[in-house]
């Protein structure tokens, strides 16, 4: 008898969460604890040895943060996943694995400005040295690798302007250069696009954002494709040499096809200890339950506000893939036909004075700096978070002076519209 | 026999109906992979016989080292193979001598030989390649979920608490759960090019 594959719904409801041994409780306990008590001597010793499964200490594991990793690596397609503190934490994490100081990351220049910031700044400071390149032009990346590339970075469906990338082109790079791929795949979540059928090695994601879904829990998560193999070129000394930390294990022979994941809980995690707060993973958790609804109402709505936008006389421009004429819409179509997201951007014809005064002038949209909560949000980007970068790099991350970002929520789209109509006419 | 994708009930019924494994290949140093499986499933209640010509004298968790299957003074249900793919023909070849001859032959987890798992299976044994018995008893029982696996399985049922030593719910029926079929074709490609 052949096992029946569920779907995507079903994986959201119940991937990872079976009723708890002890008290029988459906939905998943949340386990407030620090620490787990140890059978014996011999018990601890095979679990700070990684000999046994098991709970040791909240920093490297908890009951509650498996089943939410678990359920991501499910959705994703995935091998298995690790929860972290936050989307940052993951990249932090993720490349702790693979980079030494000297090595270098090829990374989209379109990215979320936060990630901007982390690479260019807070990374360079650890020797990592990052190469920009831009997704619309795939040989970019190509003329970007060196014998020090450890890795390739990119956003499937890109901040702040939702454009979507060509994820298998840029897979077929990394894979000519025997590095892995990552994709922050925050904005399109699984249920828009999974990248690891289009060729990720790794999936991250900030689970703040339409994973969690209600704007009110941080959280990162890194799942591991199970696709890469660590130790060909010796490239990968954390995944193919002895460890020290542990006894001279290696953790890909031991751990097999998801040595990443195992990687970056006892190497990063561990060490770093950006851990999930186990609250934090129940309320992601329970969000995950309702994606598949929630991101389709998202992108509905989302589309019959860029379709208002893209008529209305103070508007120069709607980037929008999931509009006919967008430059995106062909790739959107093979990546994500089921909508282009919640998150895009639009030029005022006002230029910078314009976008401030829309801000203040809406009465429904947050004016926040978050994307994917239920709630409509707005943000000027080269005010706020693009407002590091200068003027050039501004404009090619998208973030150009006349340009707002929408994240549309939930809400009833006549109501989203009007709002926006009001405070156009203001 | 599709040997790129199992069904879990295949790899159910064998991890529930064997009662005695000899590993070949067992190593008494702590950290490699094997002494990992050998523990785990000793704890887990299988009869575990270490095989390796390198050791015999020494003893893995009290159990005596044999230097081959030849040597096993009793019979037994599964050979678990922890030798490269170049060195499976050999074992299969010996443990098909075996009287009564052994149910299942497993290879460890990146090794595989299609040619010997044919003849295995023409003597009318199952096989099992490219996996780890650990890692697919802590998939079905969940135990593996601990460390954020992807069990492959979903489950409405309540599982017996685990504790050491005892049997986790291998039993429980459980509908299929996520896929991985991006790591298996990663794999079949790997085994294929080396």
């Amino acid at each position: 008898m052949t096992d029946r594959l569920p779907g995507f719904s079903t994986l959201a409801v119940h991937a990872g969460a079976q009723p708890d041994p002890t008290t029988g409780a459906r939905a998943t306990p949340i386990y407030q604890t620090t620490s787990f008590v140890f059978n014996d001597a011999d018990h601890a010793a095979s679990l700070f040895g990684l000999q046994a499964f098991g709970n040791i200490y909240t920093r490297i594991g908890n009951p509650t943060n498996a089943v939410l990793e678990e359920r991501v690596a499910a959705l994703e397609g995935g091998t298995a996943a690790l929860a972290v503190a936050s989307g940052h934490a993951a990249q932090l994490v993720v490349l702790q694995q693979l980079l030494r100081p000297g090595d270098e990351i090829i990374a989209a220049r379109k990215l979320y400005g936060g990630s901007i910031n982390q690479f260019t700044h807070a990374f360079k400071a650890f020797g990592w040295n990052v190469a920009w390149a831009d997704p619309d032009e795939i040989e970019s990346f190509e003329r970007a690798v060196t014998p020090h590339t450890k890795a390739i970075f990119i956003e499937s469906i890109a901040n702040p302007a939702g454009s979507i990338t060509d994820i298998e082109a840029i897979a077929a790079v990394a894979r000519k250069a025997g590095v892995p791929l990552i994709v922050d795949n925050t904005l399109a979540s699984p249920y828009l696009i999974k990248p690891i059928d289009h060729g990720a090695d790794i999936v991250v994601h900030s689970l703040t954002k339409f994973l969690g879904g209600h704007g009110n829990s941080l959280g990162g998560i890194i799942v591991d494709a199970g696709t890469f193999d660590w130790s060909k070129d010796n490239k990968y000394p954390m995944l193919s040499e002895p460890r020290p930390e542990y006894h001279g294990i290696r953790i890909q022979e031991t751990f097999g096809n998801f040595a990443f994941a195992i990687a970056c809980r006892v190497l990063g995690l561990r060490d770093l200890g950006p851990a999930l707060s186990p609250f934090n993973a129940f309320m992601i958790l329970t969000g995950i339950e309702t994606l598949p609804l929630r991101m389709q109402k998202h992108c509905d709505n989302a589309k019959a506000v860029a379709e208002f936008l893209s008529t209305h006389p103070a508007v120069s421009a709607v980037n929008y893939a999931g509009l006919p004429g967008d430059k995106y819409n062909a790739l959107l179509r093979k990546y994500a036909p089921k909508g282009a997201g919640a998150v895009f951007t639009f030029s005022l014809k006002g230029g910078y004075d314009a976008g401030v005064n829309l801000v203040s002038n809406l009465k429904l949209f947050s004016h926040l700096a978050n994307v994917g909560d239920t709630r409509s949000l707005v943000i000027h980007p080269a005010s706020t978070t693009h407002s590091q970068l200068d003027d050039a790099a501004k404009v090619k991350s998208g973030a150009a002076p006349e340009v707002v970002r929408l994240s549309i929520g939930i809400e009833d789209k006549e109501d989203l519209i009007a709002d926006l109509d009001q405070a156009l006419r203001a | 026999m599709n040997h790129d994708a199992y069904d879990d009930n295949y790899i159910r019924s064998i991890l529930n109906n064997v009662k005695s494994i000899a590993m070949v290949g067992a190593s008494p140093v702590n950290v490699r992979p094997s002494y990992f499986a050998f523990k785990y499933l000793a704890q887990r209640g299988y009869d575990m016989i270490p095989v390796n010509p390198g050791h015999v004298g020494k003893a893995l968790m009290g159990k005596p080292f044999v230097a081959s299957l030849a040597d096993i003074d009793r019979p037994i249900d599964m050979i678990d193979i922890f030798r490269n793919s170049s060195h499976i023909m050999p074992v299969v070849e010996e443990a098909l001598k075996l009287s009564p001859l052994p149910k299942v032959i497993w290879m460890q987890l990146g090794a595989r030989d299609d040619a010997a798992a044919e003849k295995a299976e023409a003597a009318g044994l199952k096989v099992v390649m490219n996996r780890c018995p650990k890692i697919e008893y802590g998939r079905l029982s969940s135990e593996i979920s601990w460390m954020g696996v992807n069990s492959r399985t979903l489950s409405s049922k309540r599982a017996p608490i685990p504790t050491q030593g005892m049997r986790l719910s291998l039993n429980r029926t459980s509908f299929g759960g996520g896929q991985t079929a991006a790591s298996d074709r990663a794999a079949k490609n790997k085994t294929e090019t080396t």
